[in-house]
Parts: C-alpha cells; sequence; structure tokens
C-alpha cells in the first residue's frame, strides 16, 4: 500500500495551501477532491474561467480571479491530486498511520498517510422553511455555482431571500452579469449596524474585508433591486415546482410570484470527516454550529488528524490559507523536514496573518447573527429531507424521551437516508436542545459511520490496495 | 429554467435524458445539464413520492440523485457531463444496477 507523509482532503484554499507548503518542505503529498478541479466551491472552476471564459472574472469579482494563482502553483507543487474522488472511509487507529478509502475512477483504492488534513470546508446551513424541498428552491451557494462553472443562471422571477455576506455577494455578481433578480428578502433583523458597532475597533485590522462589504452595500443600493427587510415566516409554495412565495416584512404580509427562490443563512462548518474519526467537537453559540477542538496548530484531539479552514470554524477563504499553511508547517516540522527555528518563524507569521483575516468575524457575526428561529420549529415543516421528517416528530421524540440526535435517529429514521445528516444534523440537534431545555452541546450530534459516501457494489467489489 | 450567459465557451456534449436528446456545454455538470435543458424534478422521494431538484450543487444534499448508464444513486452535482451519456430521473426508492430499462437509443 502507498504511504504518504501528508494526505489532504479538499483542494480548496486550505488544502491547496497546506499541499504546495508541504511540497516545499519535501514532503510527498496526496490531495483528493470530489470536485473534478482544483478550487473548492469558492475558485470552483478558476481554471476553465481564467483560461477559457476569463469575462467570468469580471462578473465573479477579483476575489475569485485572485484564486488563479495559488491554483496554478498547486498544479505546479508536484503533490499527486486525485479529482473526482470520493472519501468514504478514514480509520485512524492510536499508534500508526491513517488510511483513506477511496472512490476513484471507478475502483476503490487504499493508502496510508503519517498525517492527516481535512480540508473539506464549509457548507451553507440548511433552512428549513415550508416548502424548502420543492424544485426552484435551492441555496445562493447552489446557484453561484452554477453561475462559476457553466455560466448558467435562473430565469425568469427569481428571489434571493435570507442574510450574511454571500448573499450580498451573489446579488452583487448578478447585478454585474445583468442577471435580473426580482426581489431581495433580507432576513437580517433590523439593527445590524448598531449591533455591529462595538466590535468595529478590533475589526479594523480586517479593513479590507469591511471595505469591500461597504462597496457591495453600495453597489446594491443603486441597483435598484426591490428589497423587502426585516423578513419572518417564509414559506415556499407550490405543487409541482415552486410558484409563490409568502413571508412577512417588518410584520406586514406579502406573497410574491416566483419560479425561483435561492436560500442562504451563513455557511458552517462540513462535519463529516471530523465526527467520522471521532475528533472532540464544541459549540459555537456566536455561530450556532459545532466545530472541532483545534490547537493553535489546527490538530484534532486525535493525533496527527489536522484541520484547516472554515472546517474548522468560519473564518473565509484567506483564513483557509494562512491555516493550511500553520497546519503544513507543523506537519513537516513532525515529519523531521523543516528546521526548527525557521519553521517557527514562518508559522509565527503565518499566525499573525490569520488573526488579522480573523479579525473582522464577530463584527460579521453581530450583523448577520445565525437564524435563532430554526431551534423554535414545529409543525409540519420537513426538517429531514432525505426520509421527510417533521419538526412536529423530532419534538415527538423528545417528548417520548430521546435524549439526543441518535435516539431520534432510531426513532424516525431521521438522519438515515443518503445524505447521512447532513441536511439535518444541525436542525435536529437544535430542536431537541429546545425542547428538552438543554444546551446544544450538551445534545450532541449525530454519530458518523462509514461509509460517509454512496459506494457502489462495483466500487467495493474493484478494491485495489496496491495502487 | 437556467440561461447561459453569452460567451461561454466549450464543446457541445449531447446525452439522453429519458431518452430524448439533450446538449450541454463541456464542464456542466449532469445536474446543471438537466436543470438547463428544464428537466424541472430529477427525482421522487422513495417515502411519499414528493418531487425533487437539486438544492446545493455541492455535493452534500444528495437531492440530484439520478440513475446514469443504469447505475442509481449518482450524485448528478459531482458527475461531468459525457457524450452519449443516459441520464433518468430516479423514481423513490433506486432498484439494483441494471434492472432498469434500458433506454431506447
Amino acid at each position: 500500500m502507498t504511504r504518504f507523509d501528508l494526505a489532504i482532503i479538499g483542494a480548496g484554499p486550505a488544502g491547496m495551501s497546506a499541499a504546495v507548503t508541504a511540497r516545499d518542505a519535501g514532503l510527498s503529498v496526496i490531495v483528493v477532491d470530489e470536485q473534478p478541479a482544483p478550487g473548492g466551491q469558492i475558485w470552483r472552476a478558476i481554471g476553465r474561467n481564467a483560461g477559457a471564459r476569463p469575462g467570468n472574472l469580471a462578473i465573479l469579482g477579483e476575489d475569485y480571479a485572485s484564486g488563479a494563482k495559488l491554483a496554478a502553483r498547486f498544479e505546479a507543487s508536484g503533490a499527486q491530486f486525485w479529482p473526482s474522488a470520493s472519501v468514504w472511509h478514514v480509520d485512524s487507529p492510536d499508534d500508526g498511520d491513517k488510511s483513506l478509502t477511496v472512490a476513484w475512477d471507478g475502483v476503490t483504492r487504499q493508502f496510508t498517510a503519517r498525517a492527516l488534513l481535512i480540508a473539506t470546508g464549509a457548507m451553507e446551513r440548511p433552512v428549513p422553511v415550508p416548502g424548502w424541498t420543492l424544485p426552484g428552491v435551492m441555496t445562493v451557494g447552489a446557484a453561484q455555482t452554477l453561475l462559476k462553472s457553466s455560466g448558467l443562471y435562473p430565469e425568469p422571477s427569481l428571489l434571493l431571500a435570507g442574510s450574511g455576506p454571500l448573499l450580498l455577494l451573489f446579488a452583487a455578481q448578478c447585478v454585474a452579469a445583468g442577471i435580473k433578480i426580482a426581489a431581495l428578502l433580507e432576513t437580517t433583523p433590523p439593527g445590524a449596524y448598531l449591533r455591529g458597532l462595538p466590535h468595529l475597533p478590533k475589526a479594523m485590522l480586517g479593513w479590507r474585508t469591511l471595505l469591500k462589504g461597504h462597496r457591495l452595500k453600495r453597489q446594491l443600493g443603486v441597483s435598484g433591486i426591490p428589497v423587502y427587510r426585516a423578513v419572518t415566516d417564509l414559506a415556499a409554495k407550490g405543487a409541482e415546482r415552486l410558484e409563490r412565495v409568502r413571508f412577512r416584512s417588518a410584520g406586514m404580509p406579502v406573497e410574491l410570484e416566483a419560479a425561483h427562490l435561492l436560500l442562504h443563512e451563513g455557511v458552517v462548518p462540513n462535519p463529516q470527516l471530523t465526527r467520522l474519526l471521532r475528533c472532540e467537537h464544541h459549540w459555537d453559540a456566536a455561530q450556532r454550529c459545532f466545530r472541532p477542538d483545534l490547537s493553535d496548530r489546527g490538530e484534532t484531539s486525535v493525533d496527527n488528524v489536522f484541520v484547516a479552514g472554515d472546517g474548522g470554524g468560519i473564518g473565509g477563504a484567506m483564513a483557509a490559507v494562512h491555516s493550511g499553511r500553520i497546519a503544513a508547517l507543523e506537519i513537516a516540522e513532525r515529519c523531521g523536514a523543516v528546521n526548527r527555528p525557521s519553521g517557527d518563524v514562518e508559522i509565527v507569521k503565518a499566525r499573525d496573518a490569520l488573526r488579522a483575516e480573523l479579525a473582522v468575524r464577530p463584527l460579521l457575526d453581530a450583523m448577520f447573527p445565525p437564524p435563532d428561529w430554526i431551534a423554535r420549529l414545529d409543525g409540519d415543516v420537513t426538517v429531514c429531507r432525505c426520509e421527510e421528517v417533521s419538526a412536529a416528530a423530532i419534538r415527538n421524540a423528545a417528548a417520548l424521551g430521546a435524549p439526543g440526535p441518535n435516539q431520534a435517529k432510531a426513532f424516525l429514521r431521521a438522519g438515515m437516508g443518503p445524505c447521512q445528516g447532513r441536511m439535518c444534523g444541525l436542525t435536529v440537534t437544535e430542536i431537541l436542545a429546545d425542547a428538552r431545555g438543554e444546551s446544544p452541546e450538551r445534545i450532541g450530534y449525530y454519530r458518523i459511520r462509514p461509509p460517509i459516501k454512496p459506494v457502489t457494489l462495483g466500487e467495493l467489489a474493484a478494491l485495489d490496495g496496491s495502487d | 429554467m437556467l440561461r447561459r450567459l453569452p460567451e461561454q465557451k466549450g464543446r457541445k456534449v449531447r446525452f439522453l435524458f429519458e431518452g430524448e436528446q439533450v446538449s450541454a456545454l463541456e464542464g456542466d455538470s449532469v445536474a446543471a445539464a438537466l436543470m438547463a435543458a428544464g428537466a424541472g424534478t430529477t427525482r421522487t422521494t422513495p417515502k411519499s413520492g414528493a418531487p425533487r431538484a437539486p438544492y446545493c450543487m455541492m455535493g452534500v444534499c444528495f437531492e440530484c440523485l439520478v440513475e446514469i448508464d443504469g447505475v442509481p444513486n449518482r450524485q448528478s452535482c459531482l458527475v461531468e457531463v459525457r457524450d452519449g451519456m443516459r441520464v433518468r430521473r430516479q423514481q423513490g426508492a433506486p432498484g439494483l444496477p441494471g434492472e432498469a430499462d434500458d433506454d431506447p437509443v
């Protein structure tokens, strides 16, 4: 079985930065990613757009275009790269190498590595409003992916609903591309700037981000897109697909016809791999999500398993680049590949840069607080999309004595469908915490088991341990 | 319905959706190509038969599951469309590979 110094899962900003750093230090590195090309979600299809479709760079903006440089360095780094590969199991014995089981190119392959870096990033927080399962409803991130990867956009009658920087960025990209947005439904509670004010002095370290945010708001302000503010009670309506969207704006009921509704309530760490490896996690009350416990070098509670980027807590692309570098420098040192003094100097530099990037986060968390209504959900709104389990059923399970998500799963099959709880895990934790009057930390999360991606019998049968 | 911005360079790819010929651009995911072709519903749920379509486009929601070349449960947002692919909606619980009738080509 092939052995590497470092295996990296995810070729976004954190994974690519770590790969480049580790290769510079002389480590053997393999990187696997589900997507067909490097870049992660933030720099998705950066190679194609920088090459054959340069017009898209102007639409997507300079933060997107800036990814081309790191992607090129990554491709030249000499790290082995498996795109379109699904990691479906990782084994981390107490004393020894990590072993990864990956479906790639129709064959299941296994290899080992001394250290593992999980750089699987973030996913959008699921937004369980009535009707969110209807065709025609998807996430803002999904629409942005369609734009980046294929130059595709939804038409006609496109509504954007939610809160947060990504929503505003995508709206600005639509304006730049001439894509018509019928209305923007802001769920951000009123008083965002007042809430942000106390955090402003510390956030000034991240003045570039603040300036960008200010420019975004100004661009949208002059765009003429109708904006509904203080939106609550959002619901998508339709029979076979989305037809109408109902909501309240500052308390007043509104109904709009719509063919497309894009939802966004911020992003949260993708928990699947750190949960599979039984890493310790804690509840982040400001971002209303779990995040893995990490050392100042990015190591989890499991020896030689590291997390870099948004998978360890939301910090954005540049923070991911720095945290990937920090983890790779630490791993290189453990492999004996870096001279102590120079390695430490590099880590201190990267840590300073990371701190500057993260300075703006408390301000953003205060301005765009994660939704608190999810914890209070009840009734027939779908929580688990795969097994079609309602909020009322989750509450009922709590009343019947289910102390946590794993018992609710056994009662209801919530979290047992193909997505394995990715779409309902956080919601189930929040509802159970509310119903039982306990903290989400105490309630906990689903126990994640392999395989974490669907594997065909053919891929299983074609197990190739020699590769 | 999805529309495409002007000046999206790329080779045209032809594939079959429910036996009908559909075209896309090289580099499109199957999920993107289906939505661009106006597929609407791309699967129905095993429990109630409710209509679904791609939701996250990044491999986490599993709503875009379809049958590709006779293999069910494929995440169509993670698969690039190729010439001659045969794609079908996934109706309810998937059967075993090879169980479904082949498209009349």
